[in-house]
């Protein structure tokens, strides 16, 4: 849909992005959230959020229904009005302005296309109200259909469209205003997976053409993911953990992260030394899995005190799986039976019962071609993964 | 044909002869040459012209035809108010009364609504003076008060089952509260508002009961004139009488579900 394919896209021509400015304590946020809060009735939807966001960024607010990050989303568009704090866009505090007064456009999870107009009129709407000049409005909308490759389809009413030409008509007639930042709510959630895969692709080329900052809202951790310079993960109203997609992932802040954000095996343990990293501001952690005894090795963020309760989280890719058992320094060792395995293709997942009884998870790539599983069901198999995959979860 | 289906065919018959028999007699005998009602004399189209020619009749045709305009009318226009009152405005105190009581009418015996308009316009009379005498203008107003409620539950209806985020999607654009009205509401309820248009005009023109309640001296409506004839006998002009009715409510009513399939289709698809 976008007729600039990634490799362009990615030169770091563009004018808009720095690479990591929320690292540049001299960058200017672009959107400013200060103690933001919303109150229903009785029922906090947004607690008391603070939040940065920067030109450019594709900023993802990730959590489970209810957890108030579309009720965030609506008080930056202007639905909803705080119960308490202040948004700041571009250095313009947002109190009392009303949605239609914005710099803002969001692209809503139903779409919300306009039954009774066509592509063109829908795509034309926002300038209309704008009161641009006609021939400019004929002119600006042929090119937007262009962007979004709808040109063909300009006089189609929406009932003649399918989802993903709809979801584009909807981009398309936010971002013909050309608004300072652009809200997305489950921008994939209604598209089949061929489709989503494609369209996460062109929205990521898409933000980096036109330099508007996007938030997008989502429960799916895979599109927060692959979409995101940044993720908000949200649970109960206030932001858990902030941070890149892969700090996320690899070093999750807590229990809750860890299992929210992608698939994590959990292993409760006991600390038996924890001494400061010379030359570094960590620390080597040794600890004992509650269930086993085993011992394992892993680098901790704080100081622990020695016999403490700590969880050590390991994710499923890093785990070797194999029928005899592997040597090497560092590494932590159990041993299992392959209970249950899902071929996936690329790769497998196996759920293996270990020798102490919890099933641990597996995901391996097949590396081999062959119509023959290497592993079967009812296999005695080797586990083992390097200490440096070892987090450590104290919350 | 099986024996079950031969049973269904004929309970099908059966049922719709016992609904629609007596109104193809009654058609049929509009038709009739005899003066008596009863007694078929040949083909003729004596009565229909025997109508045009009664003025009371044609009279009171008119009469309810423009009760009937003008109540649809106001009708739709209040509660369509109504309709966008009990679905846009949020939760506020109250909304689940309003949305009961706004519904009540159309369960209310007409006895009672008609008695009730009755008494409303006697006392005002003697408090305000207005109205000065009971006639067309009353019975309208009785007209309004009933069909808005019908008016109004088939809006809200529509609006109920509309995507809520169509109308933030127009202000999000840039469109003003009274703009998104009228660039997006009113379109998208425009269907309803045309069919439940059509219903009130049906309902208006149709009622006996509140316009008898309602009406004084001079002003007598179609079915009013009509139940005051049957009282002194059945006459055959009457029959043609209640044709012209029946086919004029037939299209009302066919015009009225027309709309209302066309907008449920194009909300499935949409």
């Amino acid at each position: 849909m976008i007729n600039k394919n990634i490799s362009q896209a990615k030169q770091p021509a563009s004018p808009y992005v720095a690479e990591t400015p929320w690292l540049d304590p001299k960058a200017k946020p672009f959107i400013q959230i200060k103690g933001l809060s919303k109150q229903f009735d009785d029922f906090t939807a947004v607690n008391n959020i603070s939040l940065d966001i920067y030109k450019g960024e594709l900023f993802t607010i990730l959590g489970g229904s209810g957890c108030g990050k579309s009720t965030l989303l609506r008080m930056l568009a202007g639905f909803e009005m705080p119960s308490a704090g202040q948004i700041i866009i571009d250095d313009v505090d947002m109190s009392g302005v009303p949605a239609y007064d914005r710099p803002i456009n969001m692209m809503f999870q139903s779409y919300a296309v306009f039954p009774h107009m066509t592509v063109a009129q829908n795509v034309a709407y926002g300038l209309k109200k704008e009161r641009v000049a006609k021939l400019e409005i004929t002119r600006r909308v042929s090119e937007m259909l262009e962007l979004v490759q709808l040109s063909d389809l300009a006089k189609r009413k929406p009932q003649q469209l399918s989802g993903g030409e709809r979801q584009r008509v909807a981009l398309a007639r936010a971002l013909i205003k050309q608004p300072k930042v652009l809200l997305l709510d489950e921008p994939l959630a209604a598209l089949d997976k061929k489709l989503r895969e494609q369209t996460q692709f062109e929205l990521m080329n898409l933000q980096y053409q036109l330099g508007i900052t996007f938030v997008v809202v989502t429960h799916d951790q895979e599109e927060a993911m692959t979409l995101s310079t940044r993720v908000a993960v949200m649970d109960q109203g206030q932001f858990v953990q902030t941070g890149t997609p892969t700090q996320v992932y690899e070093s999750p802040k807590n229990r809750f992260v860890a299992d929210f954000f992608g698939t994590i095996n959990l292993f409760d343990a006991t600390v038996i030394s924890c001494q400061p990293n010379e030359g570094t501001a960590s620390y080597d952690i040794k600890a004992k899995l509650d269930k086993t005894g085993t011992m394992v090795k892993a680098v901790g963020e704080s100081l622990l005190s020695p016999a403490s309760t700590i969880t050590i989280g390991v994710r499923p890719e890093k785990i070797g799986i194999s029928h005899e058992r592997p040597e090497g320094d560092n590494l932590t060792i159990a041993k299992g039976v392959v209970e249950d395995l899902a071929y996936y293709g690329n790769r497998s997942i196996y759920r293996v019962r270990s020798e102490s009884g919890r099933v641990i998870q597996v995901s391996a790539q097949n590396y081999q071609r062959s119509e023959q599983l290497s592993l079967e069901w009812d296999d005695q198999v080797y586990l083992s993964w390097d200490s440096s995959c070892n987090v450590v979860l104290t919350e | 044909m099986n024996r079950s289906s031969r049973f269904v065919f004929s309970a099908l018959c059966f049922g719709f002869a016992f609904l629609y028999l007596p109104i193809l007699v009654l058609i049929l005998f509009s038709f009739n040459d005899s003066s008596l009602a009863t007694v078929w004399g040949g083909f003729s189209l004596r009565w229909y012209s025997a109508l045009l020619n009664n003025e009371q009749i044609i009279d009171a045709a008119l009469l309810s035809l423009k009760i009937a305009a003008v109540s649809a009318t106001f009708a739709t226009i209040l509660g369509t108010m109504a309709g966008l009152a009990l679905t846009q405005m949020g939760r506020y105190r109250g909304r689940l009364i309003f949305t009961g009581l706004i519904a009540a009418p159309l369960v209310m015996p007409e006895v009672i609504t008609g008695l009730s308009l009755l008494l409303m316009f006697v006392s005002l009379q003697e408090l305000i003076g207005w109205p000065v005498s009971r006639g067309a203008s009353t019975i309208t107003i009785a007209h309004i008060t009933f069909s808005m409620a019908y008016v109004a539950v088939i809006v809200q209806s529509r609006l109920g089952s509309m995507d809520q985020s169509m109308e933030e999607a127009a202000m999000d654009l840039g469109g003003r509260p009274m703009q998104v009205a009228f660039d997006i509401t009113l379109p998208l309820i425009a269907p309803s508002m045309l069919s439940g248009w059509l219903l009130a005009f049906t309902l208006s023109l149709d009622d006996l009961v509140i316009a008898s309640f309602t009406s004084g001296a001079g002003a007598s409506t179609l079915p009013m004139v009509i139940f005051s004839k049957i009282k002194l006998g059945v006459t055959p002009d009457i029959n043609a009488l209640a044709t012209l009715i029946i086919g004029t409510v037939s299209i009302g009513i066919l015009l009225a579900s027309w709309v209302i399939f066309k907008q449920n289709k194009r909300h499935k698809e949409g």
